[in-house]
């Protein structure tokens, strides 16, 4: 792979003069995340119209449900990234532990009647063990075979899920959540805002793990085992530990995200279990910048808007008034997004995340006399 | 002296951000047997990789590699070969699941008439078990298929990594026997670890250590002093002396 | 008795079919090291272009030798996408096996999505000659002709692309680059040539499932080679990726323990029985039935 090297914490601010780093802006930069999580958590109360980016005011349910499930993506790409950025796997199943959390929950509430606080840990659990028992087999293969063990057990997944064993998940129907039981503060349009916060919550832990994970000396042996996993070995550690470990862990953090996801729309329908899923998260961490800080959590969020912006995009005028043979492929979001996709690949191997540098670099050489140090 | 076959200049090598050849330079002389030297890790297999042109994907290669005027980095391995660059790799890397006739037959090219006639002169092993698979050869059969598919077509220098590895001894003195013949008509670039085998068959020697040519010139005023082969190949007389390979290495397969 | 014969011959049908897609993925996986996820593409631009064909194409019709032709049209179609991937997306990233599988990724969402926008989300009825409508009777089971015309195919094409690996240059190029890719290089054979081979071999093969496929199942929809390529990969697990003969023994040991699982069990159970079969092979022998080699 190219450098996939995280673009680190940034320095303490009194360790970097600020006239090497231009300035006011950067001094702030250690605040900026903090800062947009504030915005974030006001957001809601602003009645701002964007027109064209959102449909309805920024605090109208409709925006806020689609800002809510781009958070939860954000934080399932995050937690993806604890796999294939950090740790070099490459596992195609990992729609399979959001999917338990969202149909565990599900099925806990609306099936088997438990209220809330006894059915997301479950669910949690539960996604959490059955991410450990697959790794415990799958991290037998390396590499490539790894891909298609992970895609071939999440595959189970959506045969269970779609053909409705016991009657449990609803089948290609889906199963709708049973709201009676669940707090009132959950339920009904005019309490979207708190599942937007709860979205909120579940993308901050999200990274506040990942980032508690890769900063310690665990994470800097799975950083080992994306270079070189040969060389992990020769330090007499066990590479399957470790593997198993953040595959646990990665497995949990989306199993959270299902239950999450289970009380934004109300329920769970079969899609969320398609292979297909596995392979936007990786289109999500790889448009993002795999192995950077924020790069998959922007490249979630990114990529949930432009799935459902892309729709209604796709219907407006402008993209009407084209010939067929261009307007159809543009309505189909997944079309665009491949594509764009394809393009990342080749000229943008480092996502999102590493445009940042460059346009500080194209920044600094549009102004003469304060060249950066590096 | 008459031009050298092969000229490497400053030739650097990183792999996986390990520096492991740091500015190398040597030449191999128009004929004979030039061996490259070392203990084990110093980069003789990496250097000859590098001339090859088979660096792995994340290895970073820089300075010059000639042979003859014709520059040699940056052109794509089988357009080297091609164009007269022998290379037998360590562990012989034959086609285990392919017959012997048929490992022969991948190494012929069009437009030229592969000397089938010198190869079985050489090892008319190879003739009697054509339609076996080289797998299931011994390691000796195996090493004279890896040379014999490289002698089908005529080289302009024949690059041989370690091909007495973890071989019998007297199947050792069968291969030195062979480059020996070999040598006479096409210079080889060796790498050699049994100084029995460097003390028959080399007149140069280049010694690397530390990522650089630590020593180069004749090889048997090489071996003659004791202290200097012991200071820069980590090996005693009594080894240098000994005619069996084990001694010398015991990692063989 | 008669239920027995036809799980058979159907579990047959359906290993031909996971045989047709899984010889080019295996053999692109062994040679190229290529995860090929767009594999999936190909199998729908074949049947799509054959079912265009048979509605479109002069000559091209759908009965007697005007659907020989649609077929043959629908294989060169796959084909040629399968040539132009290899060319443009992933020759420029040769050996960088994960940027290839992501892009592989990418075309696979783009091309579906793209098959969905031009001919609709929901199945077509497809074109099916009038003898693959009909049913033979062998051994009193009464067998569709369709999962016959499958495993014929199937077989043609296996002892097609044996005695190609066998008897050709081309053949014997491929089977040393499953082994050890670099050395052939190191004969002075340029190595790149034989991957643009294995990608028109594999999409023709995959070409063809897509066309008999349809014929089997009566209709064409955008997200059939998607389901079929997951097992397909199974099988090639299983087979031991790179090699063939071990992807037809994989096929058929897939197909037929589906089928009769599904039978006997509930729905569903054989797809899972199929996995479960997956995970015993990986713990008892990693590299597949047939280990690492194009032919054995």
């Amino acid at each position: 792979m190219t450098e996939v090297k995280s673009p680190e914490v940034p320095a303490p601010p009194a360790a970097v003069p600020a006239e090497l780093t231009g300035g006011r802006v950067s001094r702030l930069r250690p605040y900026l995340p903090l800062l947009v999580l504030v915005v974030a958590v006001i957001l809601p109360y602003s009645t701002l119209h964007l027109p064209g980016i959102f449909e309805g005011a920024l605090n109208s349910p409709g925006t806020l449900q689609l800002l809510a499930v781009c958070l939860v993506f954000g934080g399932l790409a995050a937690g993806y990234d604890l796999l294939f950025g950090r740790t070099g796997m490459l596992s195609f199943g990992h729609a399979l532990y959001f999917a338990a959390g969202v149909y565990g929950t599900d099925i806990l509430i609306t099936r088997a009647g438990l209220p809330l606080w006894q059915a997301a840990p479950l669910a949690i659990v539960g996604g959490t063990i059955l991410a450990g028992l697959i790794g415990a087999v799958a991290l037998r293969t390396v590499g490539i075979a790894f891909a298609m063990v992970t895609l071939a057990f999440a595959q189970v997944g959506a045969i269970l899920v779609a053909r409705d064993f016991g009657g449990l998940t609803g089948g290609e129907e889906g199963l709708p959540l049973d709201v009676s039981g669940l707090p009132a503060g959950l339920v009904g349009v005019a309490n979207t805002v708190n599942l937007y916060w709860l979205a909120l919550a579940y993308l901050v832990v999200v990274v506040l793990v990942v980032h508690r994970v890769s900063g310690s000396p665990t994470g800097r042996v799975l950083a080992g085992l994306r270079d070189d996993e040969r060389r992990i070995g020769v330090l007499g550690l066990d590479p399957y530990r470790f593997k198993l470990v953040a595959f646990t862990l990665a497995g949990g953090l989306a199993a959270a995200g299902g239950v999450v996801y289970c009380l934004i729309v109300g329920g769970a329908s079969p899609h969320i279990t398609s292979s297909e899923l596995t392979l936007s998260l990786l289109v999500m961490v790889v448009l993002g910048g795999p192995g950077t800080r924020w790069g998959p959590v922007l490249g979630g969020i990114l990529y949930m808007y432009l799935d459902h912006r892309l729709v209604s995009f796709g219907s407006s005028g402008a993209v009407e008034a084209l010939p067929a043979f261009l307007s159809r492929p543009l309505s189909e979001p997944l079309f665009v997004l491949g594509t764009v996709f394809i393009l990342a690949v080749y000229f943008f191997p480092g996502g999102l995340a590493s445009l940042a540098p460059r346009l500080a670099l194209l920044r600094d050489a549009l102004r003469p006399g304060r060249r950066r140090e590096d | 002296m008459s031009q050298p076959v092969l000229t490497v200049d400053d030739l650097s090598v990183r792999i996986a951000g390990l520096h492991i050849l740091q500015g190398v330079s040597f030449t191999v002389a128009p004929t004979g047997v030039t061996v490259l030297l070392g203990r084990n890790g110093v980069g003789k297999t990496t250097t000859l990789r590098a001339v090859v042109g088979l660096t792995p994907r994340n290895g970073e290669v820089d300075g010059t590699v000639r042979m003859g005027e014709q520059s040699l980095l940056d052109r794509p391995t089988h357009r080297l070969v091609r164009g007269g660059l022998g290379y037998v790799p360590e562990d012989r890397c034959v086609f285990a699941g392919l017959t012997v006739a048929e490992n022969l037959r991948l190494a012929e090219r069009r437009g030229s008439t592969p000397a089938y006639d010198r190869v079985f002169a050489l090892f008319p092993e190879l003739d009697r078990r054509s339609r076996q698979r080289a797998g299931s050869l011994s390691g000796g059969q195996q090493q004279m298929l890896a040379i014999g598919r490289v002698l089908l077509n005529d080289n302009r220098l024949l690059l041989v990594d370690e091909p007495t590895k973890g071989l019998a001894p007297k199947v050792v003195t069968e291969v030195a026997e062979v480059l020996e013949r070999v040598a006479e008509s096409v210079p080889v670039l060796l790498v050699e670890q049994n100084l029995a085998v460097v003390r028959r068959l080399a007149r140069d020697a280049v010694v690397l250590a530390a990522g650089k040519v630590a020593w180069a010139g004749d090889a048997q005023e090489l071996l003659s002093e004791t202290a200097l082969t012991r200071s820069l190949l980590g090996v005693g007389s009594a080894e240098a002396h000994d005619a069996t390979p084990a001694a010398a290495r015991k990692d063989g397969h | 008795m008669d239920a027995i014969i036809l799980l058979t011959l159907t579990g047959l049908g359906l290993a031909a079919l996971y045989f047709l897609v899984a010889s080019g993925l295996s053999l692109v996986f062994g040679l190229a090291d290529v995860l090929n996820f767009a594999h999936g593409l190909f199998l729908g631009v074949g049947a799509y272009a054959t079912w265009w064909a048979a509605g479109n194409l002069p000559g091209a019709g759908a009965d007697g030798l005007g659907f020989v032709v649609a077929v043959a049209f629908g294989v060169a179609a796959g084909t040629l996408m399968a040539v132009l991937v290899e060319l443009v997306l992933i020759r420029p990233l040769y050996s960088r096996t994960i940027e290839q599988v992501l892009v592989t990724v990418g075309l696979s969402l783009a091309g579906v999505a793209l098959l969905q926008a031009t001919w609709g989300a929901d199945a077509r009825p497809f074109p099916r000659p009038e003898w693959t409508r009909q049913v033979t009777t062998i051994l009193g089971a009464q067998v569709p002709n369709g999962g016959l015309l499958l495993i014929i195919a199937a077989v043609l094409v296996l002892a097609a692309i044996l005695a190609f690996l066998q008897w050709t240059r081309y053949g014997l190029i491929i089977r040393a680059g499953v082994e050890n890719r670099e050395m052939v290089t190191a004969l002075g054979i340029d190595v790149r040539k034989a991957f643009t081979l294995v990608f028109a071999i594999g999409g023709a093969a995959a070409a063809l499932a897509g066309a008999l496929g349809s014929v089997y199942f009566g209709t064409v929809s955008p997200q059939q080679g998607g389901s079929l390529l997951i097992f397909a990969f199974i099988v090639v697990v299983i087979g031991g990726m790179g090699s063939v003969v071990g992807s037809a023994y994989a096929a058929v040991a897939v197909g037929l323990l589906q089928q009769f699982v599904n039978y006997y069990g509930t729905s569903g159970l054989g797809d899972i029985c199929v996995v479960a079969l997956l995970a015993v092979v990986l713990l008892l022998r990693p590299q597949g039935i047939a280990g690492k080699a194009a032919i054995a």
